[in-house]
């Protein structure tokens, strides 16, 4: 075989969303040489899809600071986040939302010409008082607007982009530096290794290892797969959220700025649901009540439609002016795929798998964080990890809705930053090491030839994934439906090692992509399923009928699964960065 | 319900030339969108090649010619579409495989115009202010998702793709050009004279036909050529 063509950059970047192509552009105009590995064209990344907006005390509507964002996003972590990472994020929300504006993000105005910002979920004034409102908004379509802009900014910065490459594996050598990844070109199968001085994953969620998802096809956690097989435990996966309004049966995703806006939930007997589940917040408690609430009434009866499995959000009372100038987008997607416009009538929905709050475990820097020996939280040398893929962890065992936009662009700066310091110290590229080459190259080259004739195909298996997944390590829990999936999810892992594809051609090959990403699918599959059915506790997202209770005498810590040695812990960071900590609370909204 | 498909193969590593292949479809569920459809094709022959991603008609991967209109897959209701229903890959660009065009001469157009916003002063320690009229100007402008539905199914790109900019690119100009805090009016404005880069428009409007957003090219290339008119009086 040919030599494998190699670059060499200071800074590699993989994955092209919010979080990357901030840190990519702070890089560019620090005169960092930064590649970015996409496996689709920039824009097409999943922060596209964010609808709501972004957190952030601006206090242009109603009186705000820091203080208060950071107290409610503790208690919507359900005391699981770290408060030295969450101080740190509401504190820099602000200027993040500032540095956006200066970029172009169209932001919808308040009259003065200030940025827009509306009701969320879990937001509050004063720690817990009346409801805030601090989240800035283009319309419902913040998302796009961020990603367009911060990619429009790395054209100006000239930003080395590779487009449609596909990341196969990181390298590292024998003491565990990170020198950079094994990547290849889809569009003629050519494998490039790119040594980097430092490697930012910042790859997104895994949000297709289940059937019903609003996520993208693209997110397959193929960050938190390579980082597995390198050696990185996951953290907190057992915490996946689902969202309360994922239209019911398709998935695709209605903004909690729908309810932010003065929309509600209805069962099917047409009462207010959320009136007996959160007296005070009602529609705007977090997600993970909400979503627990719908699945409840579901559950006992009272749900909508002929099977009676959904609930009805109700908009039209809003009005059509408000609708078509704050929810142009979803009115838009349930037009196309209901045939209903919200403004009329009310919309189905059913609580859907969402995000990954889970992730490569990092600190405040984006630095990636392992265990070794005693320390609980030693850096990866030359690896960072940012946004979705990672888990620093600032929103616990519940993310707060618009903290997800924020949390991307939060530390997409803070990983560059933190990068800066690390490239001015280490000047030269440590040497590669072949081996770690050659084990990549394997991996890359195993869907070229077919290991058993009888071997499934990936499209079973990940039919059966996403299946076991859903009826195994959904909104509800308990110990014989989590052994079960256990026990089924192992097998999975076995069996796709047999697994083949039919295609072996290097043109745009998407049936090899699709099989690398099963393989990531599998791995986020084992350690969400796995750290599921050891914390027997329920807290946040992770909701156990056999343990109804948050436990934190035992289970105040962060789970962290190796592929090699299953199941560890490590305590949660109680200690801020300058204020006092917020002890555990009962979560009442 | 049984439908029938007739689709553009083509893979350089084992084709001489591109053929049009049959498939069909049993047993479909009423309401599903195209891109559901060639999901379904793709378990029965995995080498059918096509790109895809959020499924909702925001990343605007899935674009593709469908019965002989440009369009995006995934929100496309197949019950609508007349059968067999013909796929080829956007007209007028490179194929690389099957429905994957190489969209590079059209990111090109893109990267050409500038788009982004340029302020040259100092910026405050807040937002810049922009007023909810003014704001309201980018209304149908921002919400491009770079699909290349428009573009690819302009004549005028056709007979001139590396000197006209094409609908979407020109739609992006006139975004920057309709901020009010961008800074560079003159420069975007002079960037697009001569006869090409934007006059080679003969509102055939074939553009707002297609575009999956029902964005208006035509009338933003319109209101750049009226603020052309009026700098140079």
């Amino acid at each position: 075989m040919a030599a494998i063509q190699r670059r060499q950059f200071d800074t590699l970047i993989i994955g092209a969303g919010g979080g990357g192509l901030r840190a990519a552009l702070r890089l560019s105009e620090a005169e960092a040489s930064v590649a970015v590995v996409s496996k689709v064209f920039p824009t097409r990344s999943h922060t596209v899809a964010a609808q709501g907006g972004m957190n952030a005390a601006l206090a242009n509507v109603s009186p705000d600071n820091w203080h208060w964002h950071m107290f409610d996003t503790i208690k919507g972590s359900d005391y699981l986040g770290d408060q030295d990472a969450i101080e740190y994020m509401c504190r820099a929300a602000p200027k993040a939302v500032y540095e956006l504006e200066h970029f172009g993000v169209p932001f919808s105005r308040l009259d003065n010409g200030s940025i827009y910002q509306r009701a969320f979920g879990g937001q509050s004034q004063n720690f817990g008082g009346d409801q805030a409102v601090r989240t800035c908004a283009a319309a419902d379509r913040t998302g796009h607007a961020i990603l367009h802009s911060l990619y429009q900014q790395n054209i100006r910065a000239k930003t080395h982009f590779f487009d449609e490459y596909f990341s196969v594996d990181l390298l590292k050598d024998e003491e565990g530096h990170v020198l950079g990844a094994l990547v290849f070109n889809i569009m003629d199968g050519q494998p490039l290794i790119i040594e980097a001085k430092t490697t930012l994953l910042a790859t997104g969620g895994a949000g297709q290892i289940y059937r019903n998802t609003t996520n993208a096809m693209i997110n397959t956690g193929d960050g938190l797969g390579m980082a597995l097989r390198a050696g990185v435990p996951l953290q907190d996966m057992e915490f996946f959220q689902f969202h309360p309004t994922g239209i019911a049966g398709r998935g695709m995703l209605i903004t909690e700025a729908a309810r932010g806006e003065g929309g509600y939930l209805v069962n099917g007997e047409g009462e207010r649901l959320m009136e007996r589940y959160a007296p005070k917040a009602k529609d705007l408690a977090s997600r993970d009540v909400v979503s627990r609430a719908i699945a409840t009434e579901i559950r006992e009866g009272r749900g909508c439609g002929v099977n009676k499995d959904h609930v009805l959000l109700k908009l039209d009372h809003l009005g059509e002016a408000v609708i078509q100038q704050r929810l142009p987008g979803i009115r838009q997607t349930c037009m196309t795929f209901l045939g209903i416009d919200p403004a009329e009538a009310a919309i189905p929905v059913s609580p859907t798998a969402h995000y990954t709050m889970g992730g490569i475990p990092t600190n405040r820097h984006a630095q990636v964080v392992v265990p070794v020996k005693d320390t609980p939280e030693e850096a990866v040398y030359g690896l960072y990890a940012a946004g979705e893929c990672a888990c620093v962890s600032v929103h616990g065992a519940n993310r707060l809705g618009g903290n997800s936009l924020l949390d991307i662009l939060v530390f997409g700066r803070a990983a560059a930053n933190h990068i800066i310091g690390h490239l001015a110290e280490n000047r030269y590229h440590r040497p590669m090491d072949e081996s770690s080459v050659e084990k990549a190259m394997q991996r890359f080259q195993r869907w070229n030839k077919n290991p058993g004739q009888d071997g499934e195909s990936v499209n079973v298996l990940r039919h059966e994934l996403k299946t076991v997944m859903e009826k195994h390590c959904g909104v509800f829990r308990n110990e014989a439906v989590l052994r079960e999936g256990v026990e089924q999810i192992e097998q999975l892992a076995e069996r796709v090692k047999d697994a083949k594809i039919e295609d072996h051609s290097d043109t745009f090959n998407t049936a090899r992509v699709e099989a690398l990403e099963l393989e990531n699918l599998i791995a986020c599959g084992l350690a969400t399923m796995h750290s599921a059915f050891a914390r027997t506790e329920s807290r946040g997202a992770h909701s156990r009928m056999d343990y109804p209770e948050r436990d934190d005498k035992n289970w105040m810590r962060h789970s962290l699964y190796s592929l090699d040695t299953g199941l560890d812990y490590k305590p949660v960071r109680t200690k801020p960065v300058s204020v006092d900590s917020f002890p555990p609370k009962p979560r009442i909204y | 319900m049984t439908v029938r498909f007739n689709i553009y193969r083509y893979n350089p590593e084992v084709d001489n030339e591109p053929y049009m292949q049959d498939y069909e479809l049993e047993e479909i569920e009423p309401g599903i969108m195209l891109l559901a459809a060639l999901l379904k094709l793709k378990e029965q022959d995995a080498s059918l090649s096509f790109r895809r991603s959020c499924g909702e008609g925001v990343c605007g991967s899935d674009s593709m010619n469908i019965n002989g209109v440009n369009g995006l897959a995934c929100i496309t209701p197949l019950s609508e579409l007349k059968q067999p229903v013909e796929i080829r890959p956007l007209p007028g660009m490179p194929v690389i495989r099957d429905l994957i065009v190489d969209m590079e001469p059209f990111y090109q157009q893109y990267r050409a115009v500038k788009p982004y916003l340029i302020v040259n002063d100092p910026m405050p320690e807040v937002e810049l202010r922009q007023t909810p009229a003014q704001r309201k100007k980018l209304d149908g402008l921002y919400e491009c998702i770079l699909c290349g539905c428009c573009t690819t199914a302009c004549p005028s790109f056709w007979w001139n793709p590396d000197k006209f900019l094409g609908p979407a690119a020109l739609l992006q100009a006139s975004r920057f050009i309709e901020d009010s805090r961008d800074q560079a009016l003159d420069e975007r404005l002079e960037n697009l004279e001569g006869p090409f880069k934007l006059f080679r428009c003969h509102t055939i409007m074939n553009c707002v036909q297609v575009c999956p957003k029902g964005l208006n090219p035509t009338r933003a290339i319109g209101n750049i050529k009226k603020k052309m008119v009026k700098k140079s009086l």
